[in-house]
């Protein structure tokens, strides 16, 4: 009896194989998009645990020279000497990575140290060979006794200090590791070493905090498609439901109790979850593993964080997926299942239109989605930081969403007026009559299409005004960095009487508001009044800039801290100069300042002198290439603009090429969501199209007027998404944006974009329509006369 | 894991071949092999022997405060090479380690330093005499008659003024000390007849000290056999004036192998060869999970010795990257006195 009500129910999907397919991608692509989601998420953190559990990321105090200068090692034995658990580290460039040289020795328990119990590892990280140990995914130079391991972050190599000192040619610290635990009663530290100070670490890592913005952004993206994706789950199982209620009603009147068959419905719904939950996961790790070299650009262009490019298998994210799998379809069937549960048994058979809401919910629907519109508004005003921001935009797509069917309604009420002929006039009101079978389908297509505005417009916004910004900030035509201070200097005088102007760069790291920043010393040249973009400033900003009475700093620590023009700035202990003007420094994460550079040479005197830029003919750039050549500059140390521009943009490009893809494949499963509804309405409405031939309607007129119909809902629901697309964008450059990157962006219109997305929108509904329109005008004629003889 | 825990295995792990002899005097690698019948050289020989393998300045204490109560007090610098020679510089192939620790009648506090050699952060050297690796110092006259010692960690300091009473002391054949039957050995002499005064500090506070204390000094290239796997070593001094130094090194495949000094008030030395004492845990005490012998009896027939030997503070467990037990110990029966014991190998 139950293998028989079992195979009965089976049968539907053998007899309605399309909706099988719907119904499984609509699962399987709302698991993939998040597992993808997940997957990428969890593989960054994963490595920003281990940067930030590695020596020079986690929580350590060091001691630093207060001008910044290397540490002798006389200066580390008579910390020692005295008692103080010091461990010197010395850091340096090497290819493309960052070499730390560490003595295993000192080094303080809590600091993580290499794993050096591999065999003879340690002999070898201490012989005069020496043992390099890095990252796979780490450049290094060949032919150095490199051996790879997995807990040094990506980007950096460890090895002993005598190495180390060895490859960067230098014999001195970069700074001394303070041990957490001290001897008591050691004498202080300013009193031994009064040109050390002490800097903390944060824990965590600043990389930590500056990406958590950028996984929101990846997880709110990834719930909104499994949103879309369940809208298509929900649509299909609701119409599977209700096209078997004949069925239920027989195998009910054979003797199935209603638990045995909702309990096979039940198992039905599990089966397919685990189905769609396997095929998502595995579509969601491919997915992940084609985003995640762009992922990883991402973050390495906007945070200069390293993430492997490949990606490792995780059973938790799997496990995550298929959980969403069952919860996703569960949360669509569950209502279905309550039906059934509940079911007359002598219930009319006659399809009640699965989804034909009464008025009476629509209304409650809408009533729900303006509770949530002014929540979005209320978030708007009162909160702050970068989830209030998801929030706000949450509440407001679903919100609009919620609204939609009542829209559509009364725009299509409002269009009934005014048709002239009986035709237009029936084919309005039967889509009024369709609308809620529909609306799911088009609420899939609104958020997909408001979001597609929203992010588009924000990338659009951010490109153009980048470019903009990067055409007047890079002013200068070369910027050079020489290997030695003698080199630069014979650069320098080349220049001199080569090139129009040669503008030292000079720059220092430093903790500006508890932070780490940049300071950068200028000097006094037109360039620089002419060339930056200031956000907002006093009066003559370079002119205080020059003079050593004022600093400029970018606008992301002027928002971090919420300075006003005026304000007084420590730069340096004991530095403190008053704000005069603000400036954008897009792609940077940290705070800058920009002041006089011999106001800083004065308080920095070993500043590197290796960087200028110059200012020249364009035309001339060849011949000054050549000529730092000759005087042996290496080639890529000499780039011009147009280099630099093209790098920019480039590392701009892949930043944004995650959001792209993303974007793309949520509209692609809104359309799958609009053919689904579509080809599934189909077969339900041949008792309304069937007096309508039979009063003369061509089937082909008919088929048309199908597109027509779809084509207007798609129009009507993208003028809708327009204005919802144009909050969210607002929403993510005035907060998303200001909360995660620091930089507020202006709201640019591209409304070529927009049109373009329009015809997109057209063309999808019109592609999901044309399935079931060919059908209609090619179904046999008897199948619309059975209505009439089928007629109760 | 702990990088220190591999320093450390630069002291305790001598390559599997340092026993096949390459030459007279000489392992495979190079380095020094102690030879019966060398004569020391002082202070020379006070100082750091970079052409063996390892090395350490070891001082134990038994003292007693102002406040009546019974203190013991350890400083031990371990001196290891990587290869047989010395030098300045940040690659010198030498190794350095400290350990302190400072015993109560109820507490046990120990601290470590761990230093690379050639950089002056850790070292030793004959004239003026000096130990030291950090802050840590064992400093004084050539002779070692008189020499301070000091050291700190979380929870305690030490500061103390040491002046020997008696000579110096050889052990086994003139400073020739055999460790196993398969005649690996060292070169090893002791000063046992320092009498002592400073001051200790602990939570609770800073009390003075007055005792006497033992310093050894040893070493060699053969650290032990392959199948050796710990030692318990007795440095006891009686109230006769009467010292004895035993040790059994003990074996996983063959019996333990004994060796110690009987050392008269004098200083005269008898050495006391394999078999001719017995050391017998009486009692084992839970120790950081682990079951350690800390009631034991000794007896020497040859001076009538038959003695009890327990812990002043059975937990004194060193909880350091090498750990093992170390502490004062009391000693009861036909002798009475203190003394210290000193158990590694206690897995």
């Amino acid at each position: 009896m139950r293998r028989a009500a079992l195979l009965a129910l089976l049968s539907h999907w053998r007899r309605q194989p399309l909706q099988l397919i719907a119904l499984l991608f609509g699962l399987a692509a709302a698991t993939a998009l998040w597992t993808g989601v997940q997957a990428i998420n969890s593989e960054a953190r994963a490595s920003y645990d281990d940067a930030a559990s590695a020596l020079g990321q986690g929580n350590e105090t060091r001691l630093l020279r207060r001008d910044g200068g290397p540490l002798s090692p006389e200066s580390f034995v008579s910390l020692r000497r005295a008692g103080w658990l010091v461990s010197p580290v010395v850091e340096g460039s090497i290819g493309g990575a960052t070499l730390l040289g560490i003595d295993p020795f000192t080094l303080p328990p809590t600091a993580a140290s290499p794993n050096l119990a591999d065999g003879d590892r340690l002999e070898r990280f201490l012989s005069a060979e020496g043992l390099i140990l890095a990252h796979p995914d780490t450049d290094l130079p060949t032919g150095l006794p490199v051996e790879t391991a997995a807990n040094i972050p990506i980007g950096q190599a460890t090895t002993d200090i005598t190495t180390a000192w060895r490859l960067l040619d230098r014999e001195d610290f970069s700074y001394l590791v303070l041990s957490a635990n001290q001897p008591a009663g050691l004498t202080p530290l300013a009193q031994l070493a009064p040109q050390l100070q002490t800097v903390t670490i944060e824990a965590g890592g600043d990389i930590g905090r500056l990406t958590r913005s950028f996984h929101l952004n990846l997880t709110a993206f990834g719930l909104l498609s499994f949103a879309v994706g369940l809208f298509i789950t929900h649509a299909t199982i609701g119409l599977a439901f209700e096209q078997r209620r004949a069925m239920f009603r027989t195998l009910r009147a054979l003797g199935t109790p209603s638990r045995t068959l909702t309990g096979l419905l039940a198992a039905e719904t599990a089966l397919f979850a685990t189905l769609a939950g396997l095929i998502g996961v595995a579509l969601g790790y491919w997915l992940a593993t084609l985003l995640l070299p762009g992922v990883a650009a991402t973050l390495g262009g906007l945070y200069g964080a390293s993430v492997p490019g490949t990606l490792t298998l995780s059973p938790s994210w799997a496990l995550s997926g298929m959980a969403i799998a069952y919860a996703g379809a569960s949360a669509a069937a569950a209502a279905s299942l309550w039906r059934v549960a509940n079911l007359p048994i002598l219930a009319p058979t006659r399809p009640r239109a699965w989804a034909l809401a009464s008025a009476k919910s629509r209304i409650r629907q809408a009533i729900i989605g303006v509770l949530l519109l002014g929540l979005a508004a209320l978030i708007a005003a009162q909160g702050h930081g970068i989830v209030a921001g998801f929030a706000m935009l949450g509440a407001l797509l679903f919100g609009a969403a919620l609204l939609l069917p009542l829209a559509l309604d009364t725009a299509l009420a409002l269009a009934q007026r005014f048709a002239k002929t009986p035709v237009l006039n029936w084919a309005i009101a039967d889509t009024r009559q369709q609308l809620p079978g529909l609306s799911l389908a088009l609420m899939a297509l609104l958020l997909a299409l408001a979001t597609n505005i929203g992010v588009g417009t924000m990338v659009s916004s951010f490109r153009a005004t980048f470019t903009g910004w990067i055409e007047q900030r890079l002013a200068s035509e070369i910027y050079i960095t020489a290997q030695t201070p003698a080199q630069a200097e014979a650069a320098r005088m080349y220049l001199e009487t080569e090139a129009d102007a040669v503008l030292p760069v000079r720059r220092t790291n430093a903790r500006i508001a508890g932070a780490p920043a940049q300071i950068i010393g200028v000097v006094d040249h037109p360039t620089y009044a002419q060339g930056w973009p200031l956000i907002t400033a006093s009066a003559d900003p370079w002119r205080a800039v020059a003079t050593g009475k004022g600093a400029l700093v970018n606008e992301q620590l002027w928002r971090r801290e919420g300075l006003a023009l005026g304000d007084t700035i420590t730069l340096l202990p004991g530095w403190e100069l008053p704000l005069v003007g603000v400036y954008s420094d897009y792609g940077n994460p940290e705070g800058q300042a920009i002041t006089s550079l011999a106001a800083l040479q004065a308080r920095v005197p070993d500043l590197s002198p290796l960087r200028y830029s110059v200012r020249t003919d364009p035309a001339r750039i060849p011949e000054l290439r050549a000529g730092l050549e000759e005087i042996g500059l290496p080639s890529g140390n000499i780039v011009d603009q147009v280099e630099v521009k093209d790098v920019s943009l480039a590392i701009f490009e892949r930043t944004f090429l995650v959001t792209g893809a993303l974007n793309l494949l949520t509209l692609g499963v809104a359309a799958c969501a609009l053919l689904t509804a579509l080809t599934t309405l189909a077969t339900m409405r041949l008792p309304q199209l069937a007096p309508v031939w039979a009063m003369g309607l061509t089937r082909r007129r008919l088929a048309g007027l199908e597109l027509g119909r779809s084509a207007v809902c798609a129009a009507l629901t993208f003028v809708l998404a327009l204005p919802l697309g144009l909050a969210v964008a607002w929403a993510l450059l005035a907060v998303v944006n200001v909360q995660a990157f620091g930089w507020r962006l202006p709201l640019l219109a591209f409304p070529l974009d927009w049109a373009r997305l329009a015809l997109l929108a057209l063309l999808a509904a019109l592609a999901a329509a044309l399935l079931p329109a060919i059908r209609l005008a090619r179904i046999d004629p008897s199948r619309l006369l059975k209505v009439f003889a089928d007629e109760r | 894991m702990n990088a220190k825990a591999l320093i450390l295995a630069l002291f305790i792990a001598a390559p599997a071949h340092a026993q096949s002899f390459a030459g007279l005097g000489e392992d495979a690698d190079g380095f020094a092999i102690p030879v019966p019948g060398t004569t020391f050289d002082f202070p020379t020989d006070h100082g750091p022997h970079p052409e063996y393998r390892i090395e350490w300045w070891y001082l134990t204490a038994n003292l007693t405060g102002a406040d009546g109560r019974d203190y013991g007090v350890q400083w031990t610098l371990f001196r290891s090479a990587r290869e047989p020679r010395g030098g300045e510089g940040w690659d010198a192939p030498q190794s350095w380690m400290g350990h302190a620790a400072l015993t109560t009648p109820e507490d046990h506090f120990a601290a470590e330093r761990f230093a690379r050699g050639g950089t002056g952060q850790a070292g030793a050297q004959a004239a003026p005499f000096a130990a030291w690796i950090d802050d840590w110092e064992m400093s004084g006259e050539d002779t070692l008659d008189q020499i301070t010692v000091t050291a700190r960690g979380d929870a305690f300091s030490y500061a103390l003024s040491l002046d020997a009473q008696g000579p110096l002391v050889f052990h086994g054949d003139n400073g020739h000390s055999v460790k196993s039957a398969e005649g690996q050995a060292s070169r090893y002499y002791s000063q046992p007849f320092y009498e002592v005064a400073g001051s200790i500090e602990t939570p609770r506070g800073p009390v003075g000290v007055t005792g006497h204390a033992w310093l050894d000094r040893e070493y060699s290239s053969q650290p032990l056999g392959r199948t050796q796997s710990g030692w318990d070593w007795f440095a006891l001094v009686f109230e006769d004036g009467s010292r004895m130094m035993a040790f059994e090194l003990r074996d996983t495949e063959n019996a333990a192998f004994g060796s110690g000094s009987w050392i008269e008030p004098d200083g005269m030395v008898r050495p006391l060869p394999d078999g001719s004492f017995t050391a017998e845990p009486l009692e084992t005490t839970d120790v950081e999970g682990r079951s350690i012998p800390t009631r034991w009896r000794i007896t020497y027939p040859a001076e009538q010795l038959d003695i009890e030997v327990g812990a002043i503070n059975a937990q004194a467990w060193n909880d350091l990257v090498f750990a093992y037990w170390e502490g004062p110990v009391r000693i009861t029966g036909t002798h009475s006195g203190t003394g210290y014991l000193e158990m590694t190998g206690y897995e």
